[in-house]
Protein backbone atom coordinates (compact mmCIF):
# COMPACT_ATOMS: atom_id res chain seq x y z
CA UNK A 1 0.00 0.00 0.00
CA UNK A 2 2.98 2.31 0.76
CA UNK A 3 4.33 1.80 -2.68
CA UNK A 4 1.25 2.50 -4.73
CA UNK A 5 0.99 5.89 -2.22
CA UNK A 6 4.79 6.88 -3.11
CA UNK A 7 3.90 5.93 -6.89
CA UNK A 8 0.89 8.07 -7.20
CA UNK A 9 2.74 10.72 -4.80
CA UNK A 10 5.75 10.95 -7.49
CA UNK A 11 3.93 10.64 -10.98
CA UNK A 12 1.37 13.10 -10.43
CA UNK A 13 1.41 15.00 -7.04
CA UNK A 14 4.71 15.62 -7.01
CA UNK A 15 5.73 15.12 -10.23
CA UNK A 16 9.39 15.85 -10.71
CA UNK A 17 9.28 18.37 -13.56
CA UNK A 18 6.13 20.35 -13.09
CA UNK A 19 6.38 20.47 -9.03
CA UNK A 20 9.73 19.88 -8.45
CA UNK A 21 11.56 21.56 -11.33
CA UNK A 22 13.87 18.74 -12.08
CA UNK A 23 15.06 17.39 -15.40
CA UNK A 24 13.57 21.01 -16.99
CA UNK A 25 16.42 21.13 -19.50
CA UNK A 26 16.18 17.85 -21.09
CA UNK A 27 12.18 18.30 -20.64
CA UNK A 28 12.85 21.58 -23.02
CA UNK A 29 14.99 20.17 -25.81
CA UNK A 30 14.18 16.64 -26.14
CA UNK A 31 10.35 17.43 -26.00
CA UNK A 32 9.62 17.99 -29.65
CA UNK A 33 8.50 14.64 -31.04
CA UNK A 34 6.44 12.01 -29.57
CA UNK A 35 8.66 9.43 -30.45
CA UNK A 36 12.11 10.63 -29.10
CA UNK A 37 10.42 11.85 -26.07
CA UNK A 38 9.39 8.26 -25.25
CA UNK A 39 12.94 7.08 -26.14
CA UNK A 40 14.72 9.48 -23.76
CA UNK A 41 12.07 8.81 -20.87
CA UNK A 42 12.90 5.24 -21.32
CA UNK A 43 16.60 5.79 -21.02
CA UNK A 44 16.08 8.00 -17.76
CA UNK A 45 14.34 5.49 -16.13
CA UNK A 46 16.78 3.30 -16.79
CA UNK A 47 19.21 5.39 -15.41
CA UNK A 48 17.53 6.82 -12.32
CA UNK A 49 16.18 3.05 -11.17
CA UNK A 50 20.20 1.97 -11.47
CA UNK A 51 21.25 5.08 -10.20
CA UNK A 52 19.00 4.82 -6.88
CA UNK A 53 20.52 1.30 -6.47
CA UNK A 54 23.74 1.91 -6.35
CA UNK A 55 23.52 5.51 -4.87
CA UNK A 56 21.31 3.92 -1.72
CA UNK A 57 24.05 1.00 -1.49
CA UNK A 58 27.26 3.66 -1.36
CA UNK A 59 25.50 6.30 0.98
CA UNK A 60 24.90 3.42 3.60
CA UNK A 61 27.67 0.95 3.25
CA UNK A 62 30.71 3.39 2.58
CA UNK A 63 29.17 6.74 2.99
CA UNK A 64 27.60 6.57 6.16
CA UNK A 65 30.42 3.52 7.56
CA UNK A 66 33.08 5.70 7.37
CA UNK A 67 31.43 9.10 8.62
CA UNK A 68 32.22 10.82 5.21
CA UNK A 69 28.83 11.84 4.18
CA UNK A 70 30.10 14.80 3.09
CA UNK A 71 31.59 13.06 -0.09
CA UNK A 72 28.42 12.64 -1.38
CA UNK A 73 28.13 14.62 -4.06
CA UNK A 74 31.01 13.93 -5.66
CA UNK A 75 30.32 9.74 -5.17
CA UNK A 76 26.92 9.93 -6.95
CA UNK A 77 27.75 12.28 -9.44
CA UNK A 78 30.42 10.17 -10.78
CA UNK A 79 28.15 7.00 -10.81
CA UNK A 80 25.68 9.34 -12.39
CA UNK A 81 28.73 9.89 -14.94
CA UNK A 82 29.76 6.39 -14.94
CA UNK A 83 26.09 4.63 -16.04
CA UNK A 84 25.27 7.20 -18.60
CA UNK A 85 27.99 5.95 -19.92
CA UNK A 86 27.29 2.79 -19.95
CA UNK A 87 23.66 3.61 -21.37
CA UNK A 88 24.98 4.89 -24.13
CA UNK A 89 27.70 2.17 -24.91
CA UNK A 90 24.31 -0.39 -24.70
CA UNK A 91 22.18 2.00 -26.72
CA UNK A 92 24.60 2.17 -29.57
CA UNK A 93 24.83 -1.39 -30.16
CA UNK A 94 21.11 -2.23 -29.71
CA UNK A 95 19.37 0.89 -31.25
CA UNK A 96 21.32 3.05 -33.57
CA UNK A 97 18.41 4.87 -34.98
CA UNK A 98 17.26 5.73 -30.94
CA UNK A 99 21.13 6.23 -30.21
CA UNK A 100 20.89 9.36 -33.15
CA UNK A 101 18.07 10.31 -32.37
CA UNK A 102 19.01 11.02 -29.00
CA UNK A 103 21.94 12.51 -30.20
CA UNK A 104 23.95 15.41 -27.77
CA UNK A 105 20.75 14.87 -24.61
CA UNK A 106 22.20 11.33 -23.83
CA UNK A 107 25.13 12.40 -22.18
CA UNK A 108 23.53 15.02 -21.00
CA UNK A 109 21.64 12.81 -19.14
CA UNK A 110 24.15 12.92 -16.81
CA UNK A 111 23.82 16.83 -15.93
CA UNK A 112 19.83 16.03 -15.40
CA UNK A 113 19.15 17.39 -12.04
CA UNK A 114 16.23 14.51 -11.57
CA UNK A 115 18.48 11.90 -12.07
CA UNK A 116 21.10 13.33 -8.91
CA UNK A 117 18.34 14.97 -7.63
CA UNK A 118 16.14 11.78 -6.92
CA UNK A 119 19.36 9.91 -5.76
CA UNK A 120 19.67 12.77 -3.24
CA UNK A 121 16.08 12.85 -1.98
CA UNK A 122 15.79 8.88 -1.74
CA UNK A 123 18.75 10.05 1.37
CA UNK A 124 16.71 12.49 2.57
CA UNK A 125 13.23 10.90 2.78
CA UNK A 126 14.87 8.01 4.50
CA UNK A 127 13.59 5.21 2.05
CA UNK A 128 14.81 1.64 2.51
CA UNK A 129 16.38 0.12 -0.76
CA UNK A 130 12.95 -1.36 -1.93
CA UNK A 131 11.15 2.26 -1.51
CA UNK A 132 14.06 4.32 -2.72
CA UNK A 133 13.88 2.08 -6.27
CA UNK A 134 10.26 2.19 -6.68
CA UNK A 135 10.39 6.24 -5.99
CA UNK A 136 13.61 6.16 -8.74
CA UNK A 137 10.86 4.55 -10.63
CA UNK A 138 8.29 6.88 -10.60
CA UNK A 139 9.90 9.88 -10.71
CA UNK A 140 11.14 8.74 -14.27
CA UNK A 141 7.70 7.90 -14.53
CA UNK A 142 6.55 11.46 -13.90
CA UNK A 143 9.28 13.10 -15.86
CA UNK A 144 8.45 10.45 -19.16
CA UNK A 145 5.03 11.46 -18.69
CA UNK A 146 5.19 15.35 -18.81
CA UNK A 147 7.85 14.77 -21.83
CA UNK A 148 5.15 12.76 -23.70
CA UNK A 149 2.57 15.18 -22.63
CA UNK A 150 4.33 18.44 -23.84
CA UNK A 151 5.45 16.62 -27.36
CA UNK A 152 2.94 15.87 -27.89
CA UNK A 153 1.36 19.88 -27.60
CA UNK A 154 4.57 20.59 -29.15
CA UNK A 155 3.82 18.30 -32.53
CA UNK A 156 0.34 20.08 -33.05
CA UNK A 157 1.79 23.30 -31.86
CA UNK A 158 4.49 22.91 -35.10
CA UNK A 159 1.20 23.26 -37.51
CA UNK A 160 0.03 26.82 -36.00
CA UNK A 161 1.42 30.25 -36.27
CA UNK A 162 3.55 31.38 -33.05
CA UNK A 163 5.12 35.09 -32.47
CA UNK A 164 8.71 34.82 -33.38
CA UNK A 165 9.73 35.87 -29.97
CA UNK A 166 7.90 33.10 -28.34
CA UNK A 167 9.23 30.49 -30.88
CA UNK A 168 10.33 27.65 -29.18
CA UNK A 169 11.96 27.91 -25.24
CA UNK A 170 9.41 30.10 -23.80
CA UNK A 171 6.36 28.71 -25.70
CA UNK A 172 7.21 25.63 -24.34
CA UNK A 173 7.75 27.27 -20.50
CA UNK A 174 4.58 28.76 -21.04
CA UNK A 175 2.66 25.29 -21.51
CA UNK A 176 4.82 23.86 -18.78
CA UNK A 177 3.30 26.60 -16.77
CA UNK A 178 -0.15 25.28 -17.33
CA UNK A 179 0.73 21.65 -16.95
CA UNK A 180 1.87 22.44 -14.00
CA UNK A 181 -1.42 23.66 -12.87
CA UNK A 182 -3.20 21.27 -14.54
CA UNK A 183 -1.32 18.62 -12.20
CA UNK A 184 -1.16 20.79 -9.20
CA UNK A 185 -5.07 19.63 -9.28
CA UNK A 186 -3.47 16.38 -8.27
CA UNK A 187 -2.27 17.60 -4.39
CA UNK A 188 -5.07 16.04 -2.02
CA UNK A 189 -5.96 12.68 -3.81
CA UNK A 190 -3.84 10.82 -1.56
CA UNK A 191 -6.05 11.11 2.07
CA UNK B 1 43.09 20.36 -25.37
CA UNK B 2 45.96 18.90 -23.27
CA UNK B 3 49.59 18.86 -23.98
CA UNK B 4 49.44 15.82 -21.42
CA UNK B 5 48.40 12.26 -24.02
CA UNK B 6 45.67 9.64 -23.00
CA UNK B 7 47.78 7.09 -22.47
CA UNK B 8 46.73 4.91 -19.93
CA UNK B 9 49.24 5.48 -17.29
CA UNK B 10 48.63 9.46 -17.41
CA UNK B 11 44.45 8.89 -17.42
CA UNK B 12 44.69 6.95 -14.47
CA UNK B 13 47.85 8.83 -12.46
CA UNK B 14 46.02 12.54 -12.95
CA UNK B 15 42.89 10.89 -12.03
CA UNK B 16 43.86 9.75 -8.53
CA UNK B 17 45.64 13.03 -7.98
CA UNK B 18 42.63 14.84 -8.60
CA UNK B 19 40.80 12.27 -6.38
CA UNK B 20 43.36 12.71 -3.81
CA UNK B 21 43.66 16.63 -3.89
CA UNK B 22 39.79 17.42 -3.55
CA UNK B 23 38.82 14.86 -0.92
CA UNK B 24 42.25 16.64 1.40
CA UNK B 25 40.72 19.72 0.16
CA UNK B 26 37.31 18.83 1.59
CA UNK B 27 38.25 16.94 4.70
CA UNK B 28 40.10 19.84 5.50
CA UNK B 29 36.64 22.37 4.99
CA UNK B 30 34.63 19.82 6.39
CA UNK B 31 36.84 19.90 9.62
CA UNK B 32 36.60 23.40 9.80
CA UNK B 33 32.92 23.83 9.43
CA UNK B 34 32.13 20.90 11.46
CA UNK B 35 31.19 23.06 14.55
CA UNK B 36 29.54 25.79 13.26
CA UNK B 37 27.13 23.45 11.46
CA UNK B 38 26.34 21.63 14.39
CA UNK B 39 25.81 24.74 16.47
CA UNK B 40 23.74 26.30 14.21
CA UNK B 41 21.57 22.93 14.08
CA UNK B 42 21.47 23.01 17.72
CA UNK B 43 20.43 27.13 17.63
CA UNK B 44 17.59 26.28 15.09
CA UNK B 45 16.22 23.56 17.48
CA UNK B 46 16.88 25.91 20.40
CA UNK B 47 14.99 28.85 18.67
CA UNK B 48 11.67 27.03 18.08
CA UNK B 49 11.90 25.92 21.88
CA UNK B 50 12.29 29.58 22.82
CA UNK B 51 9.33 30.53 20.71
CA UNK B 52 6.78 28.40 22.68
CA UNK B 53 8.04 27.96 26.41
CA UNK B 54 8.75 30.72 28.69
CA UNK B 55 12.19 32.20 29.10
CA UNK B 56 14.27 29.11 30.52
CA UNK B 57 17.90 29.40 31.62
CA UNK B 58 18.83 25.76 31.55
CA UNK B 59 19.42 23.76 28.43
CA UNK B 60 16.48 21.89 27.03
CA UNK B 61 18.28 19.94 24.47
CA UNK B 62 20.45 18.32 27.04
CA UNK B 63 17.70 17.14 28.84
CA UNK B 64 15.51 16.09 25.92
CA UNK B 65 13.96 12.34 26.56
CA UNK B 66 11.11 10.83 24.12
CA UNK B 67 8.13 9.63 25.58
CA UNK B 68 5.76 6.92 23.42
CA UNK B 69 2.90 8.08 21.57
CA UNK B 70 0.78 4.84 21.86
CA UNK B 71 1.09 4.50 17.93
CA UNK B 72 4.11 2.76 17.98
CA UNK B 73 6.36 5.60 17.62
CA UNK B 74 7.63 8.25 19.88
CA UNK B 75 7.83 12.03 20.16
CA UNK B 76 10.94 14.43 21.66
CA UNK B 77 10.58 16.48 25.05
CA UNK B 78 12.52 19.14 25.85
CA UNK B 79 11.85 20.58 29.56
CA UNK B 80 12.46 24.05 30.42
CA UNK B 81 13.44 24.91 33.39
CA UNK B 82 14.27 28.35 35.33
CA UNK B 83 15.87 28.44 39.26
CA UNK B 84 15.46 24.50 38.42
CA UNK B 85 11.92 24.25 38.29
CA UNK B 86 9.79 23.27 35.14
CA UNK B 87 7.97 26.09 33.97
CA UNK B 88 6.93 24.47 30.35
CA UNK B 89 7.56 21.37 28.15
CA UNK B 90 8.05 21.68 24.19
CA UNK B 91 6.86 18.67 22.07
CA UNK B 92 8.03 18.40 19.13
CA UNK B 93 5.19 16.67 17.68
CA UNK B 94 3.70 16.04 14.20
CA UNK B 95 0.71 14.87 11.92
CA UNK B 96 0.54 13.03 8.87
CA UNK B 97 -3.58 14.24 7.89
CA UNK B 98 -2.23 17.68 6.31
CA UNK B 99 -3.50 17.96 3.00
CA UNK B 100 -0.30 17.73 1.31
CA UNK B 101 0.50 15.01 4.30
CA UNK B 102 3.06 15.76 7.18
CA UNK B 103 3.33 18.54 9.26
CA UNK B 104 5.48 19.36 12.41
CA UNK B 105 4.91 21.34 14.67
CA UNK B 106 6.90 22.12 18.07
CA UNK B 107 4.02 22.96 21.15
CA UNK B 108 4.85 24.39 24.18
CA UNK B 109 2.66 23.37 27.31
CA UNK B 110 2.45 24.42 30.99
CA UNK B 111 3.01 21.59 33.84
CA UNK B 112 -0.56 21.45 34.12
CA UNK B 113 -0.95 20.75 30.37
CA UNK B 114 -2.14 24.57 29.30
CA UNK B 115 -0.62 25.22 25.73
CA UNK B 116 1.42 28.15 25.72
CA UNK B 117 2.58 28.57 22.25
CA UNK B 118 2.71 26.79 18.99
CA UNK B 119 5.52 27.20 16.46
CA UNK B 120 4.98 25.47 12.92
CA UNK B 121 8.63 23.74 11.99
CA UNK B 122 7.63 22.25 8.85
CA UNK B 123 4.04 21.75 6.48
CA UNK B 124 3.89 22.21 2.48
CA UNK B 125 0.22 22.86 2.47
CA UNK B 126 -1.32 25.20 0.45
CA UNK B 127 0.06 28.47 0.06
CA UNK B 128 -2.61 31.30 1.00
CA UNK B 129 -4.85 28.53 2.63
CA UNK B 130 -3.09 25.70 4.83
CA UNK B 131 -0.13 27.93 5.12
CA UNK B 132 -2.04 30.57 7.13
CA UNK B 133 -1.83 27.90 9.91
CA UNK B 134 1.19 29.88 10.64
CA UNK B 135 -0.54 33.45 11.09
CA UNK B 136 -1.39 35.04 14.85
CA UNK B 137 -5.08 34.84 13.14
CA UNK B 138 -4.84 31.26 13.71
CA UNK B 139 -2.06 30.00 15.99
CA UNK B 140 -3.12 32.01 18.92
CA UNK B 141 -6.56 30.93 19.35
CA UNK B 142 -4.85 27.86 21.38
CA UNK B 143 -2.73 30.11 23.39
CA UNK B 144 -3.66 29.39 27.27
CA UNK B 145 -6.18 26.93 26.50
CA UNK B 146 -5.97 23.34 27.78
CA UNK B 147 -6.88 20.45 25.69
CA UNK B 148 -9.05 18.65 29.15
CA UNK B 149 -11.79 21.14 28.85
CA UNK B 150 -11.12 22.46 25.22
CA UNK B 151 -11.57 19.98 22.81
CA UNK B 152 -9.10 20.33 20.31
CA UNK B 153 -11.51 19.79 17.23
CA UNK B 154 -12.98 22.20 14.69
CA UNK B 155 -16.39 23.45 14.53
CA UNK B 156 -17.38 21.44 11.50
CA UNK B 157 -16.55 18.53 13.96
CA UNK B 158 -18.39 19.82 16.97
CA UNK B 159 -15.50 21.54 18.55
CA UNK B 160 -14.58 25.23 19.68
CA UNK B 161 -11.74 25.34 17.24
CA UNK B 162 -11.95 28.21 14.26
CA UNK B 163 -10.84 26.65 11.48
CA UNK B 164 -9.00 28.13 8.55
CA UNK B 165 -11.85 29.71 5.81
CA UNK B 166 -11.77 27.15 2.73
CA UNK B 167 -8.68 25.37 4.69
CA UNK B 168 -10.82 22.64 7.00
CA UNK B 169 -8.35 19.74 6.55
CA UNK B 170 -5.50 21.73 7.08
CA UNK B 171 -6.87 23.00 10.37
CA UNK B 172 -7.67 19.18 11.60
CA UNK B 173 -4.61 18.20 11.07
CA UNK B 174 -3.04 21.02 12.92
CA UNK B 175 -5.63 20.02 16.04
CA UNK B 176 -4.51 16.44 15.38
CA UNK B 177 -0.73 17.12 15.69
CA UNK B 178 -1.91 19.12 19.12
CA UNK B 179 -3.94 15.92 20.48
CA UNK B 180 -1.16 14.08 19.85
CA UNK B 181 1.48 15.99 21.97
CA UNK B 182 -0.81 16.53 24.57
CA UNK B 183 -1.68 13.00 24.87
CA UNK B 184 1.24 11.89 24.71
CA UNK B 185 2.55 14.18 27.48
CA UNK B 186 -0.31 13.55 30.11
CA UNK B 187 0.83 9.73 29.36
CA UNK B 188 3.99 9.54 29.37
CA UNK B 189 3.81 11.73 32.93
CA UNK B 190 6.31 14.67 33.30
CA UNK B 191 9.53 14.68 34.83
CA UNK C 1 38.32 39.93 -26.64
CA UNK C 2 39.48 42.14 -23.76
CA UNK C 3 39.20 41.23 -20.19
CA UNK C 4 35.68 43.92 -20.38
CA UNK C 5 34.20 41.95 -22.62
CA UNK C 6 34.98 38.85 -21.87
CA UNK C 7 33.61 40.06 -18.01
CA UNK C 8 30.29 42.13 -19.46
CA UNK C 9 29.31 39.17 -21.88
CA UNK C 10 27.49 37.40 -19.20
CA UNK C 11 25.44 40.24 -18.28
CA UNK C 12 23.64 40.33 -21.34
CA UNK C 13 24.72 39.32 -24.37
CA UNK C 14 25.42 35.78 -23.35
CA UNK C 15 23.66 35.84 -19.95
CA UNK C 16 23.49 32.26 -19.46
CA UNK C 17 19.77 31.68 -18.59
CA UNK C 18 18.08 34.06 -20.43
CA UNK C 19 20.08 34.09 -23.69
CA UNK C 20 21.90 30.47 -23.12
CA UNK C 21 19.14 28.93 -21.34
CA UNK C 22 21.42 27.01 -19.39
CA UNK C 23 20.04 26.18 -15.83
CA UNK C 24 17.18 26.24 -15.94
CA UNK C 25 15.86 24.23 -12.87
CA UNK C 26 17.77 26.58 -10.01
CA UNK C 27 15.90 29.40 -11.90
CA UNK C 28 12.56 28.29 -11.29
CA UNK C 29 12.62 27.02 -8.17
CA UNK C 30 14.82 29.52 -6.23
CA UNK C 31 13.29 32.30 -7.25
CA UNK C 32 10.12 32.71 -4.99
CA UNK C 33 11.91 35.74 -4.06
CA UNK C 34 14.88 37.98 -4.93
CA UNK C 35 17.00 37.59 -1.88
CA UNK C 36 16.80 33.19 -2.41
CA UNK C 37 17.00 33.70 -5.91
CA UNK C 38 20.27 36.11 -5.77
CA UNK C 39 21.67 33.64 -2.82
CA UNK C 40 21.17 31.11 -5.38
CA UNK C 41 23.56 33.38 -7.77
CA UNK C 42 26.21 34.04 -5.26
CA UNK C 43 26.62 30.24 -5.02
CA UNK C 44 26.70 29.49 -8.41
CA UNK C 45 29.43 32.35 -9.07
CA UNK C 46 31.43 30.62 -6.19
CA UNK C 47 31.74 27.47 -7.95
CA UNK C 48 31.98 29.18 -11.42
CA UNK C 49 34.71 31.37 -10.78
CA UNK C 50 36.53 28.18 -8.79
CA UNK C 51 35.77 25.46 -11.04
CA UNK C 52 36.96 27.82 -13.87
CA UNK C 53 40.24 28.95 -12.11
CA UNK C 54 41.20 25.62 -11.18
CA UNK C 55 40.49 23.34 -14.34
CA UNK C 56 41.85 26.11 -16.23
CA UNK C 57 44.87 25.68 -14.49
CA UNK C 58 44.72 22.31 -14.51
CA UNK C 59 43.71 22.19 -18.35
CA UNK C 60 47.38 21.17 -19.92
CA UNK C 61 47.59 18.16 -17.08
CA UNK C 62 44.64 16.53 -17.55
CA UNK C 63 44.38 13.86 -20.49
CA UNK C 64 42.26 14.74 -23.19
CA UNK C 65 40.05 11.11 -22.54
CA UNK C 66 39.66 12.02 -18.70
CA UNK C 67 38.37 15.81 -18.52
CA UNK C 68 34.93 15.02 -17.94
CA UNK C 69 35.21 13.24 -15.00
CA UNK C 70 38.03 15.43 -14.18
CA UNK C 71 35.41 18.36 -14.43
CA UNK C 72 33.11 16.59 -12.45
CA UNK C 73 35.55 15.87 -9.48
CA UNK C 74 36.77 19.77 -9.05
CA UNK C 75 33.32 20.77 -9.51
CA UNK C 76 31.66 18.56 -7.05
CA UNK C 77 34.38 19.61 -4.42
CA UNK C 78 33.41 23.39 -5.08
CA UNK C 79 29.92 22.26 -4.40
CA UNK C 80 30.34 20.86 -1.34
CA UNK C 81 32.91 23.27 -0.15
CA UNK C 82 29.90 25.71 -0.78
CA UNK C 83 27.12 23.24 0.76
CA UNK C 84 29.29 23.19 3.78
CA UNK C 85 30.25 26.59 4.11
CA UNK C 86 26.89 27.65 3.96
CA UNK C 87 25.18 25.01 6.11
CA UNK C 88 27.60 26.75 8.70
CA UNK C 89 27.16 30.35 8.33
CA UNK C 90 23.61 30.84 6.38
CA UNK C 91 21.55 28.20 7.55
CA UNK C 92 18.47 30.11 7.10
CA UNK C 93 19.67 30.49 3.06
CA UNK C 94 20.56 27.04 3.12
CA UNK C 95 17.09 25.31 3.93
CA UNK C 96 15.58 27.64 1.76
CA UNK C 97 17.74 26.55 -0.87
CA UNK C 98 17.98 22.60 -0.02
CA UNK C 99 18.95 20.38 -2.20
CA UNK C 100 19.40 22.13 -5.69
CA UNK C 101 22.57 23.32 -3.76
CA UNK C 102 24.22 19.83 -4.42
CA UNK C 103 22.58 20.28 -7.42
CA UNK C 104 24.82 23.28 -8.69
CA UNK C 105 27.33 20.42 -9.68
CA UNK C 106 24.68 19.70 -13.01
CA UNK C 107 23.75 23.37 -13.28
CA UNK C 108 24.95 23.16 -16.99
CA UNK C 109 26.52 26.59 -16.52
CA UNK C 110 29.27 25.56 -14.66
CA UNK C 111 30.05 22.36 -16.97
CA UNK C 112 29.31 24.30 -20.01
CA UNK C 113 31.99 27.08 -18.99
CA UNK C 114 34.59 24.09 -18.13
CA UNK C 115 34.29 22.24 -21.39
CA UNK C 116 33.55 25.20 -23.83
CA UNK C 117 35.76 28.13 -22.05
CA UNK C 118 38.32 27.74 -19.00
CA UNK C 119 39.63 24.09 -20.06
CA UNK C 120 40.90 26.68 -23.33
CA UNK C 121 42.20 29.44 -21.98
CA UNK C 122 44.20 31.66 -19.99
CA UNK C 123 43.58 31.31 -15.72
CA UNK C 124 42.82 35.59 -15.38
CA UNK C 125 40.26 35.17 -18.74
CA UNK C 126 38.60 31.73 -16.89
CA UNK C 127 38.03 33.71 -13.63
CA UNK C 128 36.58 36.66 -15.32
CA UNK C 129 34.62 34.30 -17.56
CA UNK C 130 33.20 32.68 -14.44
CA UNK C 131 32.97 35.83 -12.42
CA UNK C 132 30.48 37.73 -15.36
CA UNK C 133 28.67 34.32 -16.02
CA UNK C 134 27.86 34.25 -12.35
CA UNK C 135 26.97 38.01 -11.61
CA UNK C 136 24.83 37.79 -15.43
CA UNK C 137 22.77 34.61 -13.70
CA UNK C 138 22.59 36.60 -10.46
CA UNK C 139 21.05 39.06 -12.33
CA UNK C 140 18.54 37.37 -13.95
CA UNK C 141 17.47 35.47 -10.84
CA UNK C 142 17.20 38.50 -8.81
CA UNK C 143 14.91 40.16 -11.80
CA UNK C 144 13.39 36.74 -11.79
CA UNK C 145 12.77 36.84 -7.82
CA UNK C 146 11.77 40.41 -7.71
CA UNK C 147 9.04 39.79 -10.28
CA UNK C 148 7.43 36.60 -8.68
CA UNK C 149 7.70 38.04 -4.88
CA UNK C 150 6.31 41.65 -6.00
CA UNK C 151 3.57 40.12 -7.33
CA UNK C 152 3.47 37.06 -5.68
CA UNK C 153 3.93 37.80 -2.27
CA UNK C 154 3.09 41.35 -2.34
CA UNK C 155 7.00 42.02 -0.61
CA UNK C 156 10.54 42.89 -2.00
CA UNK C 157 13.50 41.69 -0.24
CA UNK C 158 10.99 40.20 2.70
CA UNK C 159 9.64 43.96 3.29
CA UNK C 160 5.69 43.26 2.62
CA UNK C 161 4.00 46.27 1.05
CA UNK C 162 0.57 44.96 1.52
CA UNK C 163 -1.72 42.89 3.50
CA UNK C 164 -2.01 39.59 2.94
CA UNK C 165 -1.55 37.39 -0.04
CA UNK C 166 -0.78 38.56 -3.69
CA UNK C 167 -1.17 36.50 -6.90
CA UNK C 168 -0.06 33.57 -4.93
CA UNK C 169 0.52 31.33 -8.35
CA UNK C 170 3.12 33.72 -9.36
CA UNK C 171 5.55 32.54 -6.42
CA UNK C 172 4.17 28.32 -6.82
CA UNK C 173 5.50 26.35 -10.27
CA UNK C 174 3.04 27.55 -12.89
CA UNK C 175 3.93 30.85 -12.02
CA UNK C 176 7.78 30.07 -12.43
CA UNK C 177 7.38 28.84 -15.77
CA UNK C 178 5.31 31.61 -17.07
CA UNK C 179 7.89 34.07 -15.87
CA UNK C 180 10.89 32.25 -17.08
CA UNK C 181 9.34 32.17 -20.32
CA UNK C 182 8.00 35.85 -20.94
CA UNK C 183 11.38 37.02 -19.89
CA UNK C 184 13.08 34.80 -22.60
CA UNK C 185 10.40 35.54 -25.20
CA UNK C 186 11.17 39.40 -23.83
CA UNK C 187 14.50 39.06 -24.29
CA UNK C 188 14.19 37.42 -27.62
CA UNK C 189 12.15 40.35 -28.33
CA UNK C 190 14.91 43.09 -27.38
CA UNK C 191 17.73 40.99 -29.62
CA UNK C 192 16.00 41.72 -32.91
CA UNK C 193 15.96 45.75 -32.35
Amino acid sequence: MEYILIVISAVFINNVVLAQYLGVCPFLGVSNKVNTALGMAGAVVFVIVLATMVTYLIQTYVLEKLGIGFMQTITFILVIAFLVQMVEIILKKISQPLYQALGIFLPLITTNCAVLGVAILVIKKDYNLLEGVVYGASTAIGFGLALVILAGIREQLELVDVPKGMKGVPLSLVIAGILALAFMGFTGIVK
Amino acid sequence: MAKTESTFKNMVLSLTLIALGSSAGLGFVYELTKEPIALSVLNKKLNAIREVVPEFDNNPNDEMYMLATGEGDSLEIYPARKNGEIIGYAVNTYTNEGFSGYINLMAGFKPDGTIINISVLQQKETPGLGTKMSDPGFKDQFMEKNPADFQLKVIKDGGPVDAITAATISSRAFCDAIERAYNTLQKGGQK
Amino acid sequence: MNQLQNFTKGFFKENPILVLVLGTCPTLATTTSALNGMGMGVATTFVLIGSNVVISLLSNVIPDKVRIPAFIVIIASFVTIVDLVMQAYVPGLYETLGIFIPLIVVNCIVLGRAEAYASKNSVLSSFFDGLGMGLGFTMALGIMGAFREIVGSGSIFGYKFIPGDGILVFILAPGAFWVLGYLIALINRLKRT
